[in-house]
């Protein structure tokens, strides 16, 4: 009898999940199509794209493309390839990863272990600016980045993605900090660790889930911004995301489409790496903070 | 002065009063238990000395030095959490020393010490793991080796064992009473425990509401409890409490109780000034192991009563007999050896250690006599 119910329960494990398997398969199919697309037209010669034939394997392989949109397709006026844009984007993403994961960790902290009146207006306002549209602080930050003198620099750019970014790293920070004991950080007191000392020595170093967590996201986010680095950053400060829209725009004459997706993929491939590398962590991380306790 | 004074001490939370005026002075050596139910103020008491809570008003003083407003680590107290509170990105080896370590004390003498706490801890083989890796016993010893490395002058404890499994909980019990006896320091012990709180202490300060609801010795505590609530709520089974009539018989104040059946029988009281209270309704509080039988009563008491009441129930517990019955319209413990001949039902002829019967003022619920 057992034996008789096992077997049915099989049988249609194994057919409810061939058809959740062949679903799955449709939908990452259709995801993943667009990414085929990319790779293969970005590897194959440009009359190859414009014979038509968007959808098939390249016939002859070459990897001309993607050295063109790297170091010498035109971008705007200049013929540089995307390098030197790729570079400004590294150095806008990196402080502004690592300066806004920093002060999250110490806004987490304080609004956590260190209250004081107001703490949770103040938290709520933080909150807020999490949910502030980006195109409601476009022009007051072009004028306060006019009078710091920032603008158009790479500096004034990674500025703005900390400041907009605090919110979101305040609010990871604090959630997961609210569930760390506090009798630790009591221990510490009487043992006579100062305020930093206790945030480097004790809570830092238990932080790992959360901040892989805050610099994926911090990392994607400003990586893939388009609207900040486009509207404070001139011709020598672009991010890579503005650069790679002026290539396909500013193709004279021909539309080189294999470079353009050469370019597409050169632009997304360090949030694609970010992802691999610490992906495994994100969820770890984003999970930490709400089943602990 | 004692070696830890506090005086007057209220805490308030907004406009909320958790602790009222509480004043206990503590002398060197002392082991103090701080024992209440939950919520009693134990803690934030305890944390006030530390000065891990603000002082709403009043005063706490540590040698005679007044410790408002002086920060934990300046205070030369140590303190061990419930939860142990052990850093868990450090090995054993530097949750100990840690502490030194922010008082700049060269790396040579922080390893000496450590060394030394260790072996009186018995742990010295795990000093290089992390508390993740420890058991519950373990993390307990390693929590008290970062409080005794820092030879503190008073040591506060807060529930240190409730996380310990009943087993373990009486070992531990015993080997920080020998910790005690063998180093002399003073200790401020919170526990809801009140076996705890009668086996560690020299001293016990019973809380509720935020009150000091009494302190004395251990032996203060259980023969002589200030009122109703310690009365009941130290010991095990609690302190039977029972409605009786003051009666004059002979010139000698009685207790009046009511019988299972309606019928009242008179115990004697050993105080006289009692007869002040005469023809007044009292509430009597006698203790479990003060009810027994005629064999099993305590034969150096001067004032042993008789009353027959019918047993309710008989719960045998191993070394001890459990008797209920109906008195004073309660149900009333009794605690007899285990070998008295007792059934459910039987008529029983019950001896009263009366020397050990407390009354109460049923108004104000405070202990009238002894
Ligand atoms: N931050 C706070 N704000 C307001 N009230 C508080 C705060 N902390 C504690 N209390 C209140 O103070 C009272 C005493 O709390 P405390 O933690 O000292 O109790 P306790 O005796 O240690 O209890 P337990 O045995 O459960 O640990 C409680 O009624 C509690 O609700
Ligand atoms: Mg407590």
């Amino acid at each position: 009898m057992a034996q008789a119910t096992q077997d049915t329960a099989i049988r249609t494990g194994r057919i409810t999940r061939t058809l959740i398997y062949l679903v799955l398969l449709l939908f990452s199919l259709f995801y993943l199509l667009p990414l085929y697309v990319m790779l293969a037209n970005s590897l194959k010669p440009l009359e190859e794209i414009t014979g038509g034939g968007m959808m098939n394997l390249p016939q002859v392989f070459t990897v001309e493309p993607w050295i063109k949109a790297w170091s010498s397709a035109q971008i705007g006026v200049e013929p540089t390839g995307l390098r030197p844009y790729f570079w400004n984007s590294i150095k806008m993403v990196v402080p502004a990863v690592i300066v806004s994961t920093v002060l999250g960790a110490l806004n987490g902290y304080v609004l956590t272990k260190w209250r004081f009146k107001y703490d949770t207006i103040l938290f709520g306002l933080m909150l807020f600016a999490c949910f502030i549209p980006f195109q409601i602080v476009l022009i007051p930050m072009a004028r306060m980045l006019g009078l710091m003198g920032l603008a158009g620099t790479t500096w004034g750019l990674a500025l703005v993605h900390v400041v907009y970014g605090i919110g979101f790293t305040t609010l990871y920070f604090r959630n997961y900090y609210a569930v760390f004991p506090t009798e630790l950080i009591r221990a510490a007191q009487i043992d006579g660790a100062g305020f930093f000392q206790i945030f480097w020595r004790i809570l830092l170093p238990s932080s790992g889930p959360i901040a892989v967590v805050s610099i994926i996201w911090q990392f994607t986010n400003i990586w893939n911004d388009f609207l900040f680095g486009a509207s404070f950053a001139d011709a020598n400060s672009q991010p890579m995301t503005v650069a790679l829209n002026n290539l396909v725009q500013s193709s004279t004459g021909v539309k080189e489409y294999n470079v353009h997706f050469a370019g597409a993929i050169l632009a997304a491939l360090p949030t694609l790496l970010v992802y691999i590398v610490a992906g495994r962590y994100f969820v770890r991380g984003l999970m930490a903070g709400s089943v602990k306790g | 002065m004692g070696f830890l004074d506090i005086d007057n001490a209220t805490k308030s939370y907004g406009s909320v009063e958790v602790l009222h005026k509480v004043d206990i002075s503590v002398e060197e050596g002392e082991f103090l238990v701080l024992v209440g139910p939950s919520g009693c103020g134990k803690s934030t008491l305890l944390n006030m000395i530390a000065g891990l809570e603000e002082i709403t008003s009043g005063e706490v003083r540590i040698k005679d030095k007044v410790m408002n407003g002086v920060h934990p680590s300046n205070r030369n107290i140590a303190m061990v959490f419930q939860s142990y509170a052990l850093y868990p990105n450090m090995t054993v080896g530097q949750n100990i020393t840690f502490g030194l370590e922010m008082h700049g004390v060269p790396k040579a003498d922080r390893d000496k010490a450590m060394i030394e706490v260790a072996r009186l801890l018995q742990i010295e083989q795990l000093l290089d793991r992390k508390p993740g890796q420890l058991s519950g016993g373990q993390r307990q010893r390693v929590a008290m080796g970062r409080a005794l490395v820092r030879e503190p002058d008073v040591f506060l404890f807060d529930e240190p064992l409730s996380n310990l499994d009943a087993k373990l909980r009486v070992d531990m019990r015993t080997e920080i009473k020998k910790l005690h006896q063998n180093l002399g320091t003073t200790i401020v012990y919170v526990t809801h425990d009140q076996i705890e709180a009668m086996t560690l202490s020299s001293r016990i300060a019973v809380m509720n509401g935020g009150y000091v609801q009494q302190l004395g010795t251990p032996q203060d505590i259980y023969d002589t409890p200030a009122n109703i609530f310690v009365a009941t709520f130290m010991g095990s089974p609690a302190m039977n409490v029972l409605p009786a009539r003051v009666e004059v018989l002979n010139g000698r104040p009685h207790a009046e109780v009511v019988l299972h059946d309606g019928s009242t029988a008179h115990l004697p009281f050993s105080q006289d000034n009692l007869a002040t209270w005469a023809g007044r309704d009292i509430l009597l509080g006698v203790r479990p192991e003060t009810i027994t039988d005629m064999d099993g009563a305590d034969r150096k008491s001067s004032n042993i009563a008789n009353m027959t009441n019918r047993i309710v129930v008989t719960e045998p517990a191993g070394s001890d007999t459990f008797v209920s019955m109906q008195l004073g319209g309660r149900d009333v413990i009794a605690r007899m050896r285990s070998d008295a001949e007792v059934a459910a039902g039987q008529d029983f002829n019950f001896a009263v250690n009366m020397e050990k019967a407390v009354a109460f003022d049923p108004e104000s619920e405070m202990r009238i006599v002894p």
